[in-house]
């Protein structure tokens, strides 16, 4: 079980209870905002963009490198981001802070 | 308009797969106020269809991905009526008549009917057994079962598109004997360079897949324990299960007795109208014109119908909207991510782009002379990426640079913006 907190684009944090599964699925599940999931998770839409707060980076590891291409459709990637599709939900992940991007 | 005749409004959404789902949530986001109303025949909560061929066929406990979780629809206060059909659009009154006899009053109507699975007229077609296609999630449940239950396994395949080539590899990695049949000389014949069709043929083969082009099913013959599936060679095929990917036929039905224009397609404009000012129509049903390739089109995927959705809710609201009008695809076939942007039909050339240190990845560029139409990108999101900022930007590529590894794939291959 972890809980993580969705930091969506009108600044409100809501925070979320996952077992298992990816983040995205964690997130479509509990509507928030901004993130869509369109592909349904296999990495060809980046539409689960998140911003992973600078301290947690290690949480959550660095992308793959096709996740990282896939980063540059969007022009608000940064060193910290990540496409929560690719993040499984383990009890590490528990306090975890995502922002939405976008 | 004032917020009063706004709530009176009444949207009716025919068709509840992502395109029907994503433009009844963007409504609410778009502001309207009024009833949304989702109908589909389909009983299941509206679900991800892609992985019905992909990973779904295979799981344990094939369930279907939803698109959004129930109490989601309920939040946006929008009406889900699934298991039932519309059977007529009477759009003089602006209402819609359900196989229950009841009808329902629309101020908007979006068609999001999608198309459905062709079954040739293939004799012996009807009397086979475990014959399927793969549309819905009840099919790939229906497979997965017949699967379980089948001693041998034996699946033929009739058709190598991206639907056969995908189902063929999920029951491969099962454990399935897999034969696929293509009618032309080559697989994904219709949307791909040969390049390609060689690539993905070496793919399955290498996989213990038998891939057989030029094949043209002229019978099903079916005994007490199993099908043969026969080619007009002479050639026979055993079949404990046969899935039938072979193509669409669009679902016009409604719309063609309800006076729509219909040309491969509902007819729609920019803001995916139809001829019927209160009638909008989205996804694989309809036929717009492409600003961006300069043709009417209708296109099959999952990117255009979400797109289309968000355009179709903000005209309804009166807002702004951005077309997307560089279509995207992916597949995914045993380990291989296939990524393609643009449209390569009426390609003059292709250049292969081969990676220096990577030798499972690599891309094809479609050109009409300097014009690059679109990428096909395999296990290599830097091309698909790279390749859809190109399009979007009408850049020129410089071909020599491109087939030329020893140069980074990057925007140093663009020659001028155009």
């Amino acid at each position: 079980m972890a809980k993580i907190t969705f930091i969506t684009q009108n600044n409100i944090p809501v925070v979320v209870e996952g077992e298992a599964g990816s983040v995205m699925a964690l997130a479509v599940e509990n509507n928030i905002a901004g993130i869509d999931g369109d592909c349904g998770g296999v990495c060809s839409c980046a539409t689960c963009h998140v911003h992973v707060a600078q301290e947690q980076f290690a949480l959550v590891g660095e992308a793959s490198e096709i996740e990282k291409d896939m980063l540059e459709l969007d022009d608000d990637a940064n060193e910290y981001s990540r496409l929560c599709c690719q993040i499984d939900i383990t009890p590490a992940l528990d306090g975890l802070v995502l922002t939405v991007a976008g | 308009m004032t917020s009063t005749t706004i709530s009176k409004q009444s949207c009716i959404i025919v068709g509840a797969s992502h395109g029907g789902v994503n433009l009844a949530f963007a409504l609410r986001k778009e502001g309207y106020e009024g009833r949304i109303a989702l109908i589909d025949a389909d009983c299941n909560l509206p679900y991800h269809r892609p992985p019905l061929s992909k990973t779904h066929l295979i799981a344990d406990e094939p369930a279907g991905q939803l698109l959004k979780p129930e109490q989601g629809y309920q939040k946006a206060d929008i009406s889900l009526v699934l298991g039932v059909r519309v059977v007529e659009v009477e759009s003089e009154h602006k209402q819609v008549l359900l196989d229950d006899g009841t009808r329902h009053p629309y101020t908007q109507l979006v068609l999001a009917t999608g198309a459905s699975p062709i079954i040739p007229p293939i004799p012996g077609i009807d009397t086979a057994k475990h014959l399927y296609t793969i549309r819905t999630a009840d099919d790939a449940l229906a497979i997965a079962t017949a699967f379980k239950t089948s001693e041998q396994k034996r699946v033929v395949v009739i058709g190598g598109g991206y639907v056969g080539l995908e189902t063929a590899a999920s029951l491969r990695k099962s454990g399935a004997v897999v034969t696929v049949l293509e009618r032309e000389p080559r697989l994904l014949a219709r949307v791909t360079a040969p390049i390609m069709s060689d690539y993905f043929y070496a793919l399955h083969r290498q996989h213990g897949v038998e891939v057989h082009n030029g094949k043209n099913v002229s019978e099903i013959k079916t005994n007490a324990t199993d099908n043969r599936v026969v080619c007009s060679d002479g050639s026979e095929y055993p079949a404990d299960i046969i899935i039938v990917g072979v193509g669409v036929r669009v679902n016009t039905a409604l719309a063609e007795r309800a006076n729509l224009e219909i040309n491969n397609g509902i007819v729609v404009n920019e803001a995916n109208q139809t001829s019927d000012q209160s009638i909008f129509a989205i996804g694989d049903c309809c036929a717009q014109f492409n600003p961006h390739y300069q043709r009417w089109l209708r296109l099959e995927s999952v990117q255009n119908a979400l797109d289309q959705g968000k355009v179709a809710a903000a005209a309804i609201c009166h807002n702004a909207f951005k077309t997307q009008p560089v279509p995207w695809f992916w597949s995914d076939q045993y380990n291989v991510k296939l990524q393609m942007v643009g449209l390569s039909q009426g390609y003059g050339d292709v250049v292969m782009r081969k990676e220096l240190d990577k030798p499972d990845s690599f891309s094809v560029w479609y050109f009409n002379g300097d014009e690059l139409l679109a990428v096909d990108a395999v296990n290599n999101a830097k091309a698909y990426v790279l390749g859809t900022k190109f399009i979007n930007a009408m850049a020129q590529v410089d071909k020599d640079k491109l087939v030329d590894n020893s140069v980074p794939l990057s925007v140093s291959i663009i020659k001028e913006l155009a």
